[in-house]
């Protein structure tokens, strides 16, 4: 069916951010997905996400793939170029798209399918080459769009609509990417957007490869009794172990827990994160600790939730590895990329 | 010791060839030899006959010197450099009645025996280079350059076109140009003391060569995307294209990086393999960048569902395909034309794609840059189709030119305060009715936001299923195919174009074609020739094929390709067309066609009795 286009029109009370613009301005067409998707109230965390950053619409570029979650990318930010790709093969076009302007902000939107079985690859790829980027995997356990299949991501032992039991053991994103070297790694959940936005808002700021699992329940083909993405499951089995906030730049940092419960997270804009740790001892700066925390939990059917996994991803980052002018390679004027025929003229001695 | 007698004197033309093992440094006496000829003002190509393989394995590299400036493989052999004991017995067998053998006479060999009516011709080249140098690897290496030498002396090589030539390779390493002219100079002084130098086949100075250059097309072909300003390069390597973005990066890290900052003004990318790395070459073009990848037959294979993405999406991107021989991993390091079809066609659903042609490496340089030109303008993926021996083999094409007055055509693009002007932007509608439309660029204008996707969209770049809607983009897309036969290089016409027989071909195929039919004309035998240098066809193709009554379609792979493709693309009569086709994987010699050439005229007069 055709998108259709909300009308614009915002009553003049609504709130406006550093650009004068209301949320309204960072909406996109209308979801075609069905009533009560998670996928519909990550797109809403974005939208405010986007806002409260003040984001300039032009200056995000959303890249997906294929599949309900990768439909997404239009019902946001419309002012904002979209890419919506081949399956599971959004990573490379970011990947290409982020080499030849360094400058815009990458938002990919992927699913369990996308990500874990068809992309797997390019996904460990794009974190590997640690592409500037939120990566969003709106994950549900199964594939909506051909109705009801497990995915990678689906639990063992979890139930399909029909009844019949996954026996593969799936993939976990999150684990995945502690494994790849990704230095911004979060958990949440597309039914609470209080923990949602300050993640995504960080993940935007952060400085090279940023993903972000979100547990996404389909309400149509895995929402029933006997399936661990469930609305009722995941809020059971949902465990927060970090309380993100999102604190922009040059705000001030007020400190107000308790010293050993918080922790703030430089990101390379100049803004930060401040965590708030709801379990004691965990440290997101330590990779390892996080994986064999998250790893524990997951055996116990325990989604641990929040940021995970915070470190400086800067030094890596596609740019900084290729030494890339700092201008984007799209706007170098034709005159600073060619050697001129005189050069040419005396290479031309080497093969003689 | 005097001349053997029955050999005819050769000067200027002959092939010499050098049997090897790889791995073994052979490669830079061989390319000391042709590039000392070349030096000497006589024309010469090169041709590697290499295995898929790192070390140990038989690997030939052959030097046709012809003072006639014919590049194409003749198949025979007058003097045989064979340095390798395992293929020996049939390195012997190929040289041509009254033709020489070189040997390493270090060791004795008993099949010596096997020819008459050959010289055969032994150095001690092993027990010469243990004598006189140390170190097992540097006496290895050394034993290639005293063979150099050896040559040298035989052919009648001026030593000095030698050191010069060794004096500019070693510029940065004196004690090696004293090392290696050690060696040129064993191999010279023992030849001259022992063997009848110089040979009957032997170099004559000339005055053929200046003005021209010894490259690979691939070489040149990295060189041209670097004149087109293409700053992104994503690709996964595979023979025979991997050259290809080693040249790009190499001449990049001279001409890219600024002094001051040590900034790049590209990025290579080394993908986890082709699907990515053509996805990244979308992503980049679609975000305004100009990118490539060198890749061959099997990464198109895997292309495909992405190629399929940026034609419908409307996104430019260069794709070269280096072709080797297929099916499947097939012949990695042996040359064929036999991806025409899958390019001409790559991915499902109705697609069809711009094809550019190059016959030898300095159409790959100006192809190269002319690709990036068409994809913009086009809005759609170009395939600049080479093979393994244009890309990987010395030719002698003239020298590299640029014009300094060349501005990229980007295209369609719109600017900010073009998209000002506009009450609205719609992404496929044709303004301008040649089927292109306008685009805009990520981070530009909120107001040039649209949403590029692979799926059902109509003319506004909204999604659709509407029957109509579909229709109005697809056939655009077709008209903008119209569109770009008037857009791509011309074919070439050889002859006066009302001759009875005409022959079409492209590529490779172009030096041996031309070099037979010199020879067919001196027997009286005339045909009109037409090189096709790019698909969709132009109408000087589709007037060719209408005012020949007989068409020879030459081409290198099984099936008759480029045939199909004129018979799928063009209003002729498929009873016209002939194939004449040649796909064991090596290059195409003229002999081969001269006599497919004169078989097919003898069927084609038979059959032309018949019906009168």
């Amino acid at each position: 069916m055709t998108s259709i286009v909300k009308p614009k029109i915002a009553h003049p009370s609504l709130p406006k951010n550093e650009l004068g613009l209301t949320r309204r301005g960072y909406e996109g067409t209308m979801s075609t997905l069905c009533a009560g998707c998670g996928h519909d109230s990550i797109t809403a965390a974005i939208v405010e996400a986007c806002w409260g950053l003040s984001m300039r619409p032009e200056q995000l570029v959303k890249l997906s793939g294929i599949g309900c979650s990768s439909k997404t990318t239009a019902y946001f930010v419309s002012g904002a170029h979209g890419f919506n790709g081949v399956h599971g093969r959004m990573p490379s076009i970011a990947a290409g798209a982020n080499a030849a302007n360094r400058e815009l902000t990458y938002i990919g939107i992927s699913g369990d399918g996308d990500s874990l079985s068809i992309g797997l690859g390019q996904l460990a790829h794009a974190i590997r080459r640690n592409v500037n980027m939120l990566y969003v995997i709106e994950n549900n356990g199964v594939y909506g769009l051909t109705k009801g299949q497990f995915s990678a991501s689906a639990d063992i032992g979890t139930k399909s609509k029909k009844g019949e039991a996954n026996l593969q053991s799936p993939v976990d994103p999150v684990l995945l990417a502690l494994t790849l070297g990704a230095s911004f790694v979060a958990r949440s959940f597309s039914g609470d957007k209080a923990q949602l936005v300050p993640l995504l808002q960080a993940g935007l700021r952060h400085q090279g490869f940023a993903l972000i699992d979100v547990l996404s329940p389909c309400v149509t083909f895995n929402d029933h009794e006997g399936s661990t993405k469930s609305y009722a499951f995941t809020r059971e089995h949902y465990h927060a172990a970090v309380e993100a906030d999102f604190v922009p730049r040059a705000s001030e940092i007020a400190v107000d827990y308790a010293p050993g419960e918080s922790k703030v997270v430089g990101l390379h804009d100049g803004s930060h994160v401040r965590l708030k740790k709801l379990d004691g001892g965990y440290d997101p700066s330590d990779r390892a600790a996080a994986y064999s925390y998250i790893e524990r939990k997951l055996k116990d059917g325990e989604y641990v939730t929040g940021l995970i996994h915070a470190g400086d991803g800067s030094a890596s980052e596609l740019h900084a590895v290729n030494q890339t002018a700092a201008t984007p390679l799209n706007r170098l004027p034709y005159e600073r990329l060619t050697p001129g025929a005189a050069a040419l003229g005396k290479l031309m001695a080497r093969y003689r | 010791m005097p001349a053997p007698e029955h050999a005819p004197e050769r000067l200027n033309d002959f092939v010499l060839k050098f049997a090897n093992v790889n791995g073994t440094g052979s490669a830079s006496a061989n390319t000391l030899i042709m590039k000392s000829i070349f030096r000497s003002g006589v024309p010469v190509v090169g041709k590697n006959y290499f295995p898929s393989n790192i070390q140990g394995l038989p690997t030939w590299y052959e030097i046709r010197v012809s003072a006639e400036g014919h590049h194409s493989r003749t198949g025979r052999v007058d003097l045989m450099l064979a340095m390798n004991i395992e293929t020996y017995g049939r390195d012997v067998k190929e040289v041509a009645p009254g033709g020489f053998l070189l040997y390493d006479s270090t060791w004795p060999r008993s099949s010596l025996l096997e020819r008459h009516d050959i010289t055969v011709l032994g150095v001690p080249l092993a027990r010469l280079c243990n004598e006189n140098f140390e170190g097992v690897r540097n006496r290895i290496l050394m034993k290639n350059i005293c063979y150099a030498g050896v040559l040298a002396a035989l052919l009648d090589i001026d030593l000095e076109v030698i050191r010069a030539l060794v004096t500019e390779q070693y510029a940065k390493k004196p004690k090696l140009v004293d090392a290696n002219m050690k060696a040129i100079d064993l191999g010279y002084a023992f030849a001259k003391a022992n063997l009848p130098c110089p040979l009957p086949l032997r170099v004559v100075r000339l005055d053929k060569t200046a003005g021209h250059v010894l490259i690979d097309g691939n070489t040149a072909a990295g060189l041209g995307c670097l004149y087109a300003g293409a700053t992104v390069g994503a690709w996964y390597p595979i023979t025979p294209s991997t050259s290809l973005m080693d040249a790009f990066r190499g001449f990049c890290e001279r001409y890219r990086v600024d002094a001051a900052t040590g900034e790049r003004n590209y990025v290579v990318l080394q993908a986890e393999d082709e699907l990515a790395a053509i996805g990244m070459v979308i992503g980049a073009s679609w975000n305004g960048a100009r990118a490539f990848t060198p890749t061959s037959g099997p990464g198109i294979s895997l292309m495909n569902e992405f190629i399929g993405l940026a034609y419908y999406a409307e996104v430019p991107c260069v794709i070269f395909d280096v072709q080797r021989v297929g099916p499947s991993t097939g012949m990695p390091t042996r040359t064929q034309q036999c991806d025409l079809l899958l390019c001409a066609y790559a991915s499902h659903g109705d697609t069809r794609h711009v094809l550019l042609f190059p016959s030898d490496p300095a159409e790959c340089f100006h192809f190269a840059a002319q690709a990036f030109d068409l994809a913009e303008r086009l809005q759609t993926p170009v395939f600049v189709l080479s093979d393994l021996d244009i890309g990987m083999n010395d030719w002698m094409v003239p020298e590299l030119t640029w014009d300094d007055a060349y501005r990229p055509d980007r295209g369609k693009v719109l600017s900010a305060e073009e998209l000002a002007k506009l009450e609205k932007f719609h992404r496929y509608v044709d303004k301008d009715g040649d089927g292109i439309t306008y685009r805009t660029l990520p981070g530009v204008s909120p107001k040039g936001a649209y949403f590029t996707r692979g799926s059902g969209h109509n003319q506004t770049g909204g999604y659709t299923e509407d029957a109509a809607e579909y229709r109005q983009v697809v056939d655009r897309l077709k008209r903008k195919f119209g569109t770009a036969a008037t857009l791509v290089p011309k074919a070439v016409l050889e002859g006066p174009g009302n001759r009875d027989v005409g022959i079409v071909s492209h590529g490779s195929c172009d030096g041996p074609i031309r070099e037979a039919l010199g020879r067919l004309a001196r027997d009286g035998l005339t045909l009109d020739y037409l090189r096709v240098r790019a698909f969709p066809f132009g109408a000087e193709v589709e007037s060719f094929l209408a005012q020949h009554s007989a068409i020879l379609v030459i081409e290198q792979n099984r099936d008759a390709q480029l045939k199909s493709l004129l018979t799928l693309e063009t209003a002729v009569e498929k009873h016209k067309l002939r194939s004449i086709l040649h796909y064991d994987g090596l290059p195409m010699t003229a002999d081969f066609i001269a006599e497919a050439v004169r078989t097919a005229l003898g069927a084609t007069a038979r059959r032309a009795a018949v019906a009168g």
